[in-house]
């Protein structure tokens, strides 16, 4: 396996985690195999993996939803035992409050935290712009698309603040057009705004497209398989001759059907 | 708003517009069938009125207490105050119930096995039992009405919140949402549907159980008015009892929708 050396320290990692389920047969299904990874400070880090092979497990593990068998999540060194206001995640399904208008949806966090309903949506509001939502914020999720809908999700894990922002497949929902240009906005919001993220995808293009680093889970039990550092400058191109070698490169690599 | 599909309103009209009509027709239709019956003597006068009659009487009775005792107000006042005393304090204890049993486990288990005990016996059932503890006066009628409203305004709060996305409550975890919060903020919220359409059953059953303890024991009311119109022999008395139960059941219900949808806008109509 590659280890490339971060200079910066990791802020959020994974030690030797395993999880497995209990299946309907009786047997047991293995979805994590010792599980090592770190994200250093601001990092975006893409977690590529094929369908199925337990990406959720592991993301919602990390945002201590739920508990790994063995190994722990370190977040600054501190073992992660339960929810963590520092750990933002953006839901695979993308999990808007039907009731609650954009604004509500994306002040929610805070307004669990008790913070002012001036102030949290005064913050709210920079979100909601940073993600071009401006003007919607009294429209509910049924008004809206999927990307729209998406932009909701992203603003929200924002606005609590977290350090780290674990997102699961979060374009997985939408269409290929969408999704190009959610790619291009995901980006555009982490500059403006950086934060550590871990981004789970499915998606070889769209791993490298915004990786800093990817790391690529085998089948189920899902283990690392190898770690690759994505060094093109940014904007990436999908057609550029880089691009294609590395996507060669992790292809050959993979059982992702291609 | 930019992304909603708004369809020409001329056209939505005009569609509605036909429709009306067709309601209106059907209702023409009907008219005409019972007078036609009536008339033509197919279905004597004495058990069934023509319509004429029945609006006369039903204009009459606004004022007149003959042949039944009361006024049709006086009836409608007594069968109301019956049905909101009884349907009020179902509901309000009902709705909450059926959600805490159906996000708490513990409150599940403990109130459950009595539930399902006394959820499959038909509220008239327990006419006898009342009238033995309360008489026949207000209270036992409005135990009765209380039972009836009780059992589905607990079921569909119960299944509603069972219905609880989990991952809008992993959503609020990630938050820090303590599970009360997590109950008052999600659970709550995304079973109000399912608590609504509690609401209407309930409503519907307290009226029709108010009905059916009326026609057993009491000196006024709708129920009463309807029985009072069989000894009499008067049919038209009982229609115009009938009527003013349904139509009070349908505004009932409307009133109802109607606040539902000043409280959920987030449902597409
Ligand atoms: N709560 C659970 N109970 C039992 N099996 C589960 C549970 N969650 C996930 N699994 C199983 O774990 C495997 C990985 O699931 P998941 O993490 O959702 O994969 P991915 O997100 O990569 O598509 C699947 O085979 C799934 O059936
Ligand atoms: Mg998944």
């Amino acid at each position: 396996m590659e280890a490339r050396n971060i200079d910066v320290k990791s802020e959020i990692s994974c030690q030797h985690l395993y999880k497995s389920f209990p299946g309907m047969d009786g047997n047991v299904t293995e979805v994590l195999k010792d599980v090592n990874l770190s994200v250093a400070k601001n990092e975006f880090l893409v977690i590529l993996g094929p369908g199925q092979c337990g990406k959720t497990t592991l993301l919602n593990i990390m945002a201590g939803l739920d508990s790994s068998d063995s190994g722990e999540i370190l977040l600054n060194d501190v073992p992660v035992s339960g929810p963590n206001p520092n750990l933002g995640l953006v839901f695979q399904r993308m999990a808007l409050m039907p009731w609650k208008t954009v604004m509500g949806n994306v002040s929610m966090g805070l307004k669990f935290r008790g913070v002012s309903k001036k102030e949290r949506e005064e913050k709210a509001r920079y979100f909601i712009n940073l993600v071009g939502l401006s003007g919607f914020e009294k429209s509910y999720p049924y008004q809206l698309s999927g990307g729209m809908k998406q932009r909701v999700g992203i603003a929200r894990a924002y606005c609590s603040d977290p350090e780290v922002l674990l997102m699961d497949e979060p374009f997985g929902a939408l269409d290929a057009q969408t999704r190009y240009m959610m790619e291009e906005e995901i980006l555009r919001i982490w500059e403006k705004a950086k934060r550590t993220v871990v981004f789970v995808t499915n998606n070889i293009e769209e791993a490298i497209y915004l990786g800093d680093r990817i790391v690529l889970l085998s089948r189920c039990p899902a283990t690392v398989k190898a770690v690759y550092p994505i060094d093109l400058a940014r904007p990436r191109q999908f057609t550029d001759s880089r691009f294609l070698e590395v996507r060669q490169k992790i292809a050959d690599n993979t059982d992702l059907a291609l | 708003m930019a992304t909603r599909i708004v369809a020409a309103p001329g056209k939505i009209r005009s569609k509605n517009n036909s429709l009306v009509w067709l309601s209106a027709a059907s209702l023409v239709v009907f008219f005409i069938i019972w007078y036609g019956l009536v008339e033509s003597g197919i279905i004597s006068k004495a058990l069934l009125s023509p319509p004429a009659e029945v609006l006369t009487t039903f204009i009459s009775k606004f004022s007149n207490r003959a042949p039944d005792g009361a006024t049709l107000g006086a009836h409608f006042k007594t069968s109301l105050t019956l049905a909101l005393t009884g349907y009020i304090t179902a509901v309000v204890v009902g709705a909450p119930l059926g959600l805490l049993m159906g996000w708490y486990k513990k409150v599940d288990s403990i109130v459950k096995p009595i539930f399902e005990v006394i959820r499959p016996i038909p509220p008239i059932a327990w006419i006898p039992l009342a009238i033995l503890w309360f008489g026949i006066g207000l209270p036992a009628k409005a135990f009765i009405i209380w039972l009836s409203a009780f059992v589905p305004s607990v079921i569909n709060s119960y299944a509603g919140i069972k219905l609880t996305e989990p991952v809008l409550i992993n959503m609020s975890r990630t938050f820090g949402a303590t599970n009360w919060e997590t109950f008052l903020r999600v659970g709550v919220p995304s079973a109000l549907a399912m608590v609504f359409t509690g609401l209407r059953l309930s409503l519907s059953s307290a009226w029709m159980t108010l009905v059916a303890a009326e026609l057993l024991a009491a000196t006024e009311g709708l129920g009463y008015m309807i029985q009072m119109g069989r000894t009499l022999a008067r049919p038209d008395v009982i229609i115009v009892g009938m009527l003013t139960i349904g139509l009070t059941g349908a505004a009932m219900a409307f009133i109802l929708e109607r606040f539902e949808g000043k409280l959920a806008p987030w449902r597409r109509s």
